[in-house]
């Protein structure tokens, strides 16, 4: 946990759904990390979380609609040392049940985003999206 | 992401620059596997690379397990700090 009190803060952007906004995806979330204070390392690791869950969204949600002009919107707010990564999309309802990486076994390419996701957060939570929205996650690490 | 390939008998040494992510994963892929199925010994430098993720940790899987039915090598050289500690995230998984 981190010593530092980090101002409450509340940022969101929007992005075309397609592997080219990955970059700007994360050029976002450094920017915000950066006006958090929070420290290079972790601000790096954040960044992967919330890249590999925009990568998701295009990978998965819009598997079979690629060529859409679609939005997904992410918003990082910090609040009371509580970082909450918020991220809503119109793309393919997504089934918790079956949102989970693959077995430790088994060694192939893929599947490893989710991992990391994980591993980095302290939670990870399909919520209903709200209209407009079809899919909404939210994301949270206490600082 | 760029790319600049090095020869040395059989073995070539590829080195990868900038970000490995998503979209430009198969432009790595590009860079490395060709060489490999052409049976040449491939050694990977990553020390300029600044970000990757687990689409570049995908290049890297495929890449060795290429070069184990093909009988030759494939190994990392050189990482850079960004990129060693996502390969100490995924050691934990693979």
């Amino acid at each position: 946990m981190s010593e530092i009190a980090h101002q409450d803060h509340s940022e969101k952007k929007a992005f075309l759904v397609n592997s080219s906004s990955l970059r700007d995806v994360r050029s976002f979330c450094r920017g915000v990390f950066e006006k958090l204070q929070i420290n290079n390392d972790l601000k790096e690791e954040l960044v992967l979380a919330i890249a590999e869950a925009a990568q998701n969204i295009v990978k998965h949600a819009f598997k079979n609609n690629a060529d859409a002009n679609e939005l997904m919107v992410v918003q990082i707010s910090c609040e009371s040392n509580k970082l909450q990564i918020a991220f809503y999309d119109r793309g393919t309802p997504v089934d918790p049940k079956k949102v989970k990486h693959r077995e430790i076994d088994n060694v192939k390419p893929g599947g490893l985003g989710t991992f990391f996701i994980q591993e980095i957060m302290d939670a990870v939570e399909f919520k209903d999206g709200k209209k407009p929205w079809i899919n909404h996650l939210v994301l949270t690490k206490q600082l | 992401m760029t790319y600049k390939i090095e020869e040395n008998g059989n073995s070539r040494i590829v080195h990868l620059t900038g970000e490995i992510d998503m979209d430009v994963a198969d432009k790595a892929r590009q860079s490395i596997l060709p060489l490999i199925e052409a049976g040449h010994e491939v050694h990977l430098n990553l020390s300029k690379v600044e970000y990757m993720d687990s689409s570049g940790i995908s290049v890297l899987i495929e890449s060795k397990k290429l070069s184990e039915k093909k009988n030759t090598k494939f190994e990392l050289v050189e990482v850079s700090k960004p990129v060693e500690k996502v390969l100490a995230m995924a050691r934990k998984f693979l």
